[in-house]
Parts: C-alpha cells; sequence; structure tokens
C-alpha cells in the first residue's frame, strides 16, 4: 500500500485558544488543565508558555484545545473557564453592509484560499465556499458564512470587516501523502517521473474509493498529442467527475472524432491533411448546426472522442471561452463572470485536481480552488505549476514532463489498480 | 438592637483611630437580624431555623473571648434584609491597609458589599475592589499562609479573581480547588495557624489541591470528618491561641501538643447557616500566620 491519505477534507476539527495565567505551576493548575483536556477526550496544544523566574511571578500558557466535535469542546471550554482557563479571542466578526452592487466596503476582510470561520454571537462558525480573493458574508439566519465573490456582492448584504473574529486555519503539510512528501510540493524536473505518476495514480484511485470528485482540467496539447485516448479510458473508468476545459480541447476533440485530425494533422500519420486548416472550423460548425454537444451525440454526429465520453457517461463539464476562440462551440461560456460561476457550482466535492498542460486555465481554477484540495499540475513548461504556487495555490505539487508519456502511464497504472 | 450589642458598637474604636495596633483587630457584626432567610448552601434549611436568642448568646460569648484574648473588636452595623452580614469573614480581604472588597456569587448576599465597601472606606482602609469580573468572597476564600496568599474556588471564588490578587499584593496566589459542597469557602476547611502550619479537612480538596497543600504547608494537621462538621477548621487565631466551635476535641488536643492553647465557643446556631468562629471574624491587621504582618504595616 504505497498511499496512506484520506482524501476527504482533512480538517474536520473544532479548535479555541484559550489562555491561563497565574502561579498555574504552583498551583498545579496547568497539570490539570491538560489532564481535562485529555479525559475528556479533547487534545491540545500548547502554543506558548512562560513560566515565571521568581516565586511571585506569574506564569502564563496558551494552549489550543482540538475537539471532533462542536459539544465536545464547548464542553471542555465550559470546564476549563472553571479554572481559569479562557478563550484567547472573544470578539465577534465586525460586519458592515454593502453600500454598492458589485464592491465591498472599503475596510473588507479578503479571504485565503485556506480553512476560514468567523466569530458570530460567540460561536466559531465555518466559512463555506471557501476560496481566495473573495469576501465574507454572513447569513444570520442561518448562522451560516460563505466566502462571496467581488462581482457578485448585492446591496444590503453583510460583509465581514477587518480581521477580528476571522481565523484561518493553515493546511498541515505533515499530514501529506507519500506522493505529496515525495514531490514536496517543488516542481520536479528531476525526479524519476514513472515512480511520480504511479503515486499520482494511487492518489486519483483512493480518492476516488473514498468518494471524492477528481477534477481534470484540460488543454488541447492533450489532443493534439494524441492523447485523448487516455483521457476517454480514464472517462470510462470512472476516474473523472469534472472536466473544465476551453473551446480548443472540445473542438480538436471533436474535430479528431470527425476527421481524424487535430489542426488539420492526421493523429494516427503526422501528416497534414488536404484543407485540414480548415477541419476544425468544419468542426464547430457541425455542432453549432446540432446545437451543442450533447445535441450532436444524440443525433448521432459525434460518436467518440472525449467529449462524446463526457456526455455519455454523464461527465460534468464546463467549457469557458477566451478572446482568441474560434466558433465557439454553443456549449463554450463566453461571459468569463458567468464561467467562474459555472466552475464554481461544480467544485463541492472535488477533493483532487489534475491539471494538465495548460497555464492560464489551471491558474483561474486554482484561484477558485479552496487549499485542501490535492492539486497536481503536469505541464512540459515548469513556468506552469511556478506560477500556479505564487498565486496561492501553495499545495500544488508540479510535474514537468510530456503529457502524452504521462497520460500513458497514468493510464496503465490506474488500469492496473482497477483490475 | 438589643442593649448590650449596641453599647458594644458605639464603645468601640475604629481602625482609623487605632490603625495597627498590637493587638488583634477584628471585625464583627452583630446578629441583630441574623436568620435563615434563604439556602444557598448544603448546611442551610430555612425549615430549620436559627434559635435567634441562643445565637445573640453565642455570637456575643465569642466576642467576650476574643477581648479576653487581647483582641480589639470593631463592630460593623447590622442591616435588616442581610441575614449574613454576620459573616464578616466574607466582607474583604485585607492586605496591610488595602481592603479588596468581595463580590458575592450568590445573589442573596450581594447587597452586602455596599456595606462592607462603605465601612473599609469609612475606617481608613485603601479600597480596591477587582478590576476583573469575578466573584470574591472576602477572606472566606483568601487566607495568607507564610508568603503564599491560599484561594480556594469553583464553589464560591473565581480563579481568574485570584491572579489580580496575586498581582496588587505582589505575591504567589495558590489557587486551591474546593469539591465539597459542605466545605464551600476555604476557611470551612483550611486554617492557618502559623507561616507553614495549618489546619485543613483533605476531602474538601481536589486530588491536585491536596498536593499543593502538602508541598507547601511543612505542618498540616487534618481533621476527621465529625470535627469537620463542627466546623473544627473554621477557627480564630490569635498568636498562639485558637478558638473553635464546640466538638473539636481532638483537634484541641493535636493543637495543644504544637504549644497552642484552645478555647471553644458553641456556635451552633451558626453552624446551621454554614458559618463559625471564623467566619464571624474579620481580622484587620492580618492573620497572624500572614508573613506581611510581621514585617509591620506598609
Amino acid at each position: 500500500m504505497m498511499s496512506q491519505i484520506n482524501t476527504t477534507r482533512p480538517v474536520d476539527f473544532f479548535t479555541e485558544d484559550v489562555e491561563v495565567r497565574g502561579h498555574i505551576i504552583d498551583s498545579l493548575i496547568l497539570p490539570k488543565i491538560l489532564d481535562c483536556i485529555m479525559s475528556s477526550g479533547a487534545t491540545f496544544r500548547i502554543k506558548e508558555i512562560k513560566i515565571g523566574q521568581a516565586r511571585t511571578d506569574p506564569s502564563y500558557a496558551r494552549i489550543e484545545i482540538r475537539a471532533d466535535h462542536a459539544g465536545l469542546l464547548d464542553r471542555v471550554l465550559a470546564q476549563l473557564a472553571d479554572h481559569g482557563a479562557t478563550p484567547t479571542t472573544t470578539a465577534d466578526c465586525q460586519l458592515a453592509e454593502a453600500d454598492i452592487d458589485g464592491a465591498f466596503p472599503e475596510g473588507f476582510y479578503s479571504s485565503t484560499n485556506q480553512r476560514t470561520e468567523v466569530r458570530l454571537a460567540g460561536k466559531w462558525i465555518p466559512v463555506d465556499d471557501q476560496e481566495m480573493d473573495c469576501g465574507i458574508t454572513i447569513d444570520r439566519s442561518r448562522a451560516a458564512a460563505r466566502c462571496v465573490p467581488i462581482s457578485e456582492v448585492r446591496i444590503g448584504e453583510p460583509i465581514v470587516m477587518g480581521h477580528a473574529g476571522v481565523r484561518v486555519f493553515p493546511e498541515e503539510r505533515s499530514r501529506d501523502s507519500e506522493t505529496f512528501g515525495f514531490m514536496n510540493s517543488a516542481v520536479s524536473t528531476e525526479k524519476p517521473k514513472e515512480l511520480a505518476i504511479r503515486r499520482i495514480a494511487h492518489e486519483l484511485a483512493e480518492n476516488h474509493k473514498s468518494g471524492g470528485k477528481t477534477l481534470i482540467v484540460a488543454g488541447p496539447a492533450v489532443v493534439h498529442t494524441g492523447s485523448g485516448e487516455c483521457l476517454q479510458q480514464m472517462i470510462r473508468m470512472g476516474y473523472v467527475d469534472v472536466l473544465f476545459a476551453g473551446n480548443a480541447l472540445a473542438t480538436h476533440d471533436i474535430e479528431q472524432s470527425l476527421f481524424g485530425t487535430s489542426l488539420g494533422v492526421y493523429l494516427d500519420e503526422g501528416s497534414p491533411a488536404d484543407e485540414g486548416h480548415a477541419h476544425h472550423l468544419r468542426a464547430i460548425n457541425r455542432i453549432r448546426r446540432a446545437g451543442g454537444i450533447r445535441q450532436a451525440v444524440e443525433q448521432g454526429i459525434l460518436t467518440s472522442g472525449i467529449m462524446y465520453e463526457c456526455v455519455r457517461r454523464g461527465t460534468d463539464f464546463v467549457l469557458c471561452g477566451s478572446i482568441r476562440d474560434d466558433g465557439p462551440l454553443p456549449d463554450v461560456i463566453t461571459d468569463v463572470l458567468v464561467a467562474q460561476k459555472a466552475m464554481r457550482e461544480k467544485l463541492p466535492g472535488v477533493t483532487f485536481c489534475l491539471m494538465i498542460a495548460t497555464t492560464l486555465h489551471s491558474i483561474a481554477v486554482g484561484n477558485l480552488l479552496p487549499a485542501h484540495v490535492r492539486v497536481v499540475c503536469v505541464d512540459i513548461n515548469p513556468s506552469t505549476a511556478i506560477k500556479l504556487a505564487d498565486r496561492g495555490s501553495f499545495q500544488t505539487v508540479g510535474l514537468v514532463t510530456d503529457v502524452a508519456p504521462f497520460l500513458r502511464v497514468l493510464v496503465e497504472e490506474l488500469t492496473q489498480l482497477t483490475k | 438592637m438589643s442593649a448590650p450589642l449596641a453599647g458594644r458598637q458605639e464603645c468601640l474604636p475604629s481602625y482609623v483611630e487605632s490603625p495597627m495596633t498590637a493587638s488583634p483587630h477584628i471585625l464583627m457584626c452583630p446578629p441583630e437580624f441574623y436568620g435563615i432567610e434563604y439556602e444557598i448552601n448544603p448546611w442551610m434549611s430555612r425549615r430549620r431555623q436559627a434559635d435567634h436568642k441562643l445565637a445573640v448568646r453565642q455570637w456575643s460569648e465569642l466576642h467576650d473571648i476574643l477581648q479576653a484574648h487581647g483582641a480589639t473588636v470593631s463592630c460593623m452595623t447590622p442591616v435588616k434584609g442581610l441575614p449574613d452580614l454576620v459573616f464578616t469573614a466574607n466582607a474583604g480581604l485585607i492586605y496591610r491597609n488595602v481592603a479588596v472588597p468581595a463580590r458575592f456569587r450568590p445573589e442573596q448576599r450581594q447587597q452586602e458589599e455596599a456595606h462592607d465597601r462603605q465601612w473599609f472606606e469609612e475606617h481608613g482602609f485603601q479600597v480596591r475592589p477587582l478590576k476583573s469580573d469575578t466573584y470574591l468572597e472576602g477572606a472566606g476564600d483568601a487566607l495568607f499562609c507564610g508568603d503564599t496568599l491560599f484561594a480556594g474556588y469553583r464553589i464560591r471564588s473565581d480563579v481568574r479573581g485570584h491572579q489580580e490578587l496575586g498581582e496588587l499584593m505582589q505575591c504567589e496566589v495558590i489557587a486551591l480547588e474546593l469539591v465539597d459542597g459542605r466545605y464551600y469557602h476555604l476557611d470551612t476547611c483550611f486554617c492557618p495557624l502559623a507561616p507553614r502550619m495549618a489546619i485543613y479537612y483533605p476531602p474538601a480538596f481536589d486530588a491536585y489541591a491536596r498536593d499543593v497543600l502538602r508541598a507547601n504547608v511543612a505542618d498540616l494537621i487534618a481533621v476527621s470528618d465529625e470535627e469537620s462538621e463542627h466546623f473544627a477548621c473554621n477557627a480564630v487565631v490569635l498568636g498562639k491561641t485558637v478558638i473553635t466551635n464546640t466538638g473539636c476535641p481532638a483537634l484541641h488536643e493535636q493543637l495543644r501538643q504544637r504549644g497552642f492553647e484552645t478555647a471553644e465557643c458553641p456556635l451552633s446556631e451558626f453552624v446551621k447557616s454554614g458559618g463559625s468562629a471564623k467566619c464571624l471574624t474579620l481580622r484587620l491587621d492580618g492573620e497572624d500566620a500572614a508573613a506581611w504582618r510581621s514585617e509591620g504595616n506598609q
């Protein structure tokens, strides 16, 4: 067994920092508090301790308490309060109502991609839809909080201000699996590729087995390099729950299905087809005439390929447009805000993300993902993974390799594991 | 008010008139309005009312014993509707010329706070209330033994307030958890006799507190269950004399073996409220076991 990773959300605990001061050593108050925590079934970590030097000097300790459920934490806190240990944070988060649509009030709290909680009426509540570079809005009636993108702010929405009553839980890298430990989150250019790919296959398989969703973000090079069949196999084996791509991947995949070419080049021969440069536009045209990819599949026009497999298997896909797109295909969302929203809607439940051969789309998706989602970025260009990490998706593991051998080995490994 | 009590109140010197006399100085409050009007500890039962006349006699006898042993006794004016004002040990904590007035946990006793505070102010004490929002029931839950202030918590006083006391008095404060509701105040189960000597009732404390007491007080005299129920630990110490309720012969014997003189005074009517000799008194010049007392008033 290579991988021991728990692919479900890795941070399902409840925590509170308490502090206690006084003659807590001589009074045995500190050991009593720690015993109290342990005997109740919670755990602790002493974050800070200052021991008084002279007999009359008070000592001080700041202790993090962790419990598996909120009720246990509350009970422990109530018990500790009697011994003088009180929560360090007692302030609720500060709120201000949005005064205009599409912008936060000045001084708003800007989110990270890491697990966050806000304190409301004395209780810490988790922030849903965790995403970097958003604000946080509160639904008082449900005592709920969620990240809200700037463009979606509406007048009157309560927005969290400043940092008071907000706490962020840094992702614990020590809990990383072997794959992530092995590659150590650096962009790996000189590590044995096959070993790395084998471990990624195990991650994928474990994620699938534990019920986590896998997201694939793929660029058109998957098709150009002749690796489309590998991705199709992954879809058929059930390893792809969501596919994010652009007009190009879908177009060239459909071009290949309809004409056997990608960018006008026969994938089996490597030779250009006559008038092949027009194939991609003819492919787009045919799908537009059919009304969309799904309709083309239903009408028997599209009978193979990545998009065909997605439709056939019911795999969710979101295609986002760009200003250099031909067509585009009717399924391509050309309004970037609508596209972002469509991608966000597919993210709940995603715990593993494989980004293959696409720079800008990878960065865009990285911006939307909470930090607990494992991200593997495979690209021939090391800068893609570096850019991702630089933009805050620090949980990314980069693998610098050509997409074709990567997908070939990955599918071989997955096939073995599936058997 | 009965004549003898009134007479005592009028004739006794105030703290201002007699700052830090060589003789022990004690605050008491005549039991004119004493009775069991509510139930805030396991001893109290409104169905088992105190005999008021007997209570007055017992209080007077204690007063006289204290005076006979050289103590100067000042008296607070009793207040109708505040039956427990008689237990002056809870009025505040005294440190040199500083009085930290009580902040009571039971609502029924909270009205006493203003009267306690007023008395301290009118008698020359520097009144320093706790800044933190915590309960502290005076000398009932905070007793000096040597350099250290031992402080009981969990049943009545809050452990958080202890830290503030330590800062205020620049002394070590050892917090002791009380676990038996019958011994709700530290002075019902612990009585310092000298800087390294004290009486205690072990089952009233949790295991940590018992360890702490053994580690910090060299000579600990444990009292039996039976004598503890007679409030053996709730003793008044005047130099080498220890005064308790009746019914504590074994303790008295142990004390005599250590060179103390003992005296007893029947206080059954106050035990019905969960108090005895110590509870009825507040030592204004510092307990004999307090190290700071021998350093002089500063």
